[in-house]
């Protein structure tokens, strides 16, 4: 350790480390198409649409990620994030529709709340009953939905049942830089700080490492994920009334198959879906990789149904490059160990 | 050993449902016969009853097609009842029918939540000498005496390529915006509209189809990256309920408002929020009151004995005019309503 750590602070050591780390791969990879698509189509950067829409689309689901990382970190899975984000998405209409005048802030705080007792529902069935998290998450994506659907109906939120105000937030900038995108970022930050630098973050880590080992030297297991569902939960409520404010309308089926898209985002940003590795800052790359991916491929004149082959390619590659890092990995501290 | 269990649990499980269900059928007989005493005062002055059964209740593409219903039945001095379940579940339907059926109306217009679930009930009500007319959502063609069809693929394609020609000037590029590529409505439409375009509109150019997937987010990037990639687009047609708001909300925040012309097929509720701020101009979709209003008096005919529901059978429809009865027993409404800012607010659905 000591070897090492001199030799890290050089600027060529610290340009290596750089370049050692999973995120930068991920960040050469995005700017790579948008110069690609931008190049093709000078407007797909610079026109305001153009730019606005590349930092806005994945904002929502760069939340729903950065939710999911956390999640997949402690070596656990939320499939129900989709059918969360669904549900808040058609409180946050009928709230405005059934209670006139709602100060919008309400409205936040209602879809972040509901989206953490749906999250403390899984987390708790997680945490007590001991079961996989896959399963209990898939059995709630399925449950919620269903709520949902009988809630829902036939019926629909339509873009004038909500105040125009709420919808601005939905495309409104500041300073240029969308709202949402704003909104997203700042969660980001303030997770991924969490997550790197206080004791109880790195015990996520720790839990995702080895769930046993970690109840052994006496870190609350029980506790952590069940917060970690929470944190998703939340987040996937928040993303919920985003949603609502961006796309207008919200039918029964909102946000169908958004949990798979962002666990998508955190494998391809390096978060181990085995546990105990990976950053938030990763799954973020990721989902913006994935959704401007989509926006990039037909500006190359890439067809329609190659676009999900593409995004499957890219998920199975980090998935590949994740097991070849980790191989290596292992063999080097062998080396090291049998060398010492 | 568990699957034997289970099975057991099933049966009985059946069985139950089946008893639950044979009380609620005889409740429902005895209610029928004390409708049947004070309905028969009315019918007895040789009124037209009819009764109408939508897919559910609460939903206001049926208030409003109703509302057309009750309009023509007023017309023709019959009485106009309308009943429903609250929930569009293939069975739901079949209670109802078999109480009118005992009720003795004289006819049942209905909007079949299945093509195949309520038949029966259906046909039991034809040989109780109820006269049945389906509207919106046919069953199968022996399960009833008349269809009355909203809209045929020809016409709302040929409405649609009207629409997109007049609103961007009869020339230019232009894209579609589907549901799924699997969607074979969707594929019979854009088909029909290539050829339209093809035959009548050679200086219009369909550029690329791409597929929103009847997803509000999956539409709205969609239409963004249409934009994008095709700087000199004049017009998008998206023939979707869902594809069309997602656009229209994509266009109304974008620069290219006004610009690009959008039309296709969409709901009054969904696109008036787009109609006032000038994203769309015109779009279009049937007219679900004109549609409860020719059932209505299709019903009407059938009691009276004009059409039997064979080929070539006319009738009068009030302020519509007259129609005549197509293969398998189908009324056509006409072409396409288009909504406008001018007539959207008479609207609600």
């Amino acid at each position: 350790m000591t070897a090492i750590a001199p030799r890290r602070r050089t600027a060529g050591g610290i340009l290596a480390t750089v370049l050692k780390q999973r995120e930068t791969g991920i960040l050469i990879a995005l700017v790579l198409i948008v110069v690609a698509a931008t190049v093709r189509n000078p407007g797909f950067l610079f026109s305001a649409d153009g730019y606005r829409d590349l930092l806005l689309t994945p904002s929502i689901l760069l939340l729903l990620a950065v939710g999911q990382a956390i999640v997949i970190v402690t070596r656990n899975v939320d499939l129900s994030v989709g059918s969360v984000l669904g549900l808040t998405a058609y409180l946050t209409g009928r709230l405005f529709i059934d209670a006139p005048g709602i100060p919008t802030i309400g409205v936040f705080v209602a879809g972040i709340l509901l989206g953490a007792l749906l999250g403390l529902i899984n987390g708790a069935l997680v945490a007590f009953a001991k079961v996989p998290s896959l399963v209990i998450t898939l059995g709630t994506l399925y449950i919620y939905r269903g709520i949902n659907v009988s809630w829902t109906g036939s019926d629909r939120i339509n873009a004038g049942d909500l105040p125009v105000d709420f919808r601005g937030l939905g495309t409104g900038q500041l300073l240029t830089i969308p709202i949402l995108t704003i909104i997203a970022v700042v969660v980001l930050v303030a997770a991924a700080w969490y997550l790197r630098n206080l004791r109880s973050g790195r015990e996520l880590y720790a839990i995702g490492s080895d769930p046993a080992a970690a109840h052994l030297y006496g870190l609350k297991v029980t506790k952590r994920v069940l917060s970690a569902f929470v944190v998703s939960g939340a987040l996937a409520g928040l993303a919920g009334v985003l949603y609502a404010a961006r796309y207008g309308t919200v039918s029964s089926g909102a946000g169908t198959g958004w949990e798979l898209q962002a666990i998508g985002a955190a494998v391809i940003g390096g978060v181990a879906i085995s546990g105990g590795v990976g950053t938030l800052w990763g799954a973020a790359i990721g989902a913006f990789l994935l959704l401007t991916i989509n926006r990039a491929l037909p500006i190359l004149g890439i067809q329609d149904f190659w676009q999900r082959a593409v995004v499957g390619a890219l998920i199975i590659g980090a998935i590949v490059l994740d097991r070849v890092l980790a191989i290596r990995q292992s063999r080097r501290l062998l080396e090291a160990r049998d060398a010492s | 050993m568990f699957g034997h269990d289970r099975k057991r649990k099933g049966a009985g499980a059946t069985f139950a449902a089946f008893a639950v269900s044979a009380a609620l059928v005889l409740t429902g007989c005895s209610g029928g016969g004390s409708g049947d005493g004070g309905e028969g005062g009315g019918e007895g002055g040789g009124d037209a009853a009819i009764t109408f059964l939508p897919k559910n209740l609460g939903n206001p593409y049926f208030d409003t097609s109703n509302a057309g219903g009750a309009e023509a039945v007023e017309e023709f001095g019959g009485t106009f009842s309308e009943v429903g379940p609250t929930e569009a579940s293939p069975t739901s339907q079949v209670s109802f029918i078999q109480t009118a059926a005992q009720q003795g109306v004289g006819a049942l217009v209905v909007s079949a939540n299945d093509p195949e679930a309520i038949c029966d009930a259906l046909n039991e009500a034809r040989d109780a000498g109820v006269k049945v007319v389906t509207f919106d959502s046919d069953t199968n063609p022996e399960c009833r005496d008349v269809f009355i069809n909203q809209a045929t693929a020809e016409g709302i394609a040929t409405t649609q390529v009207e629409l997109i020609a007049e609103q961007i000037g009869g020339e230019g590029q232009i894209a579609i915006l589907s549901a799924s590529a699997n969607a074979t409505n969707q594929n019979a439409w854009i088909e029909l509209m290539e050829e339209e375009l093809a035959a009548n509109h050679p200086d219009i150019e369909l550029v690329e189809t791409v597929y929103g997937d009847d997803d509000d987010q999956t539409s709205f990037d969609r239409t963004a990256a249409l934009l994008q990639t095709y700087p000199d687009l004049k017009g998008i047609i998206s023939p979707t309920t869902v594809g069309i708001a997602a656009a229209a909300r994509y266009l109304s925040t974008s620069e290219y408002q006004g610009q690009v012309a959008l039309t296709g097929l969409g709901t009054p509720n969904q696109m008036r929020e787009y109609i006032e701020d000038g994203t769309v101009t015109a779009f279009a979709l049937w007219n679900p009151a004109d549609l409860g209003y020719l059932a209505a008096y299709a019903a009407q005919a059938l009691i009276a004995g004009d059409i039997t529901g064979e080929e070539g059978d006319t009738f009068e429809a009030g302020r519509l005019g007259e129609y005549e009865v197509g293969e398998d027993g189908t009324v056509l409404l006409g072409d396409p309503f288009v909504f406008d800012a001018d007539n959207i607010d008479e609207f609600d659905f």
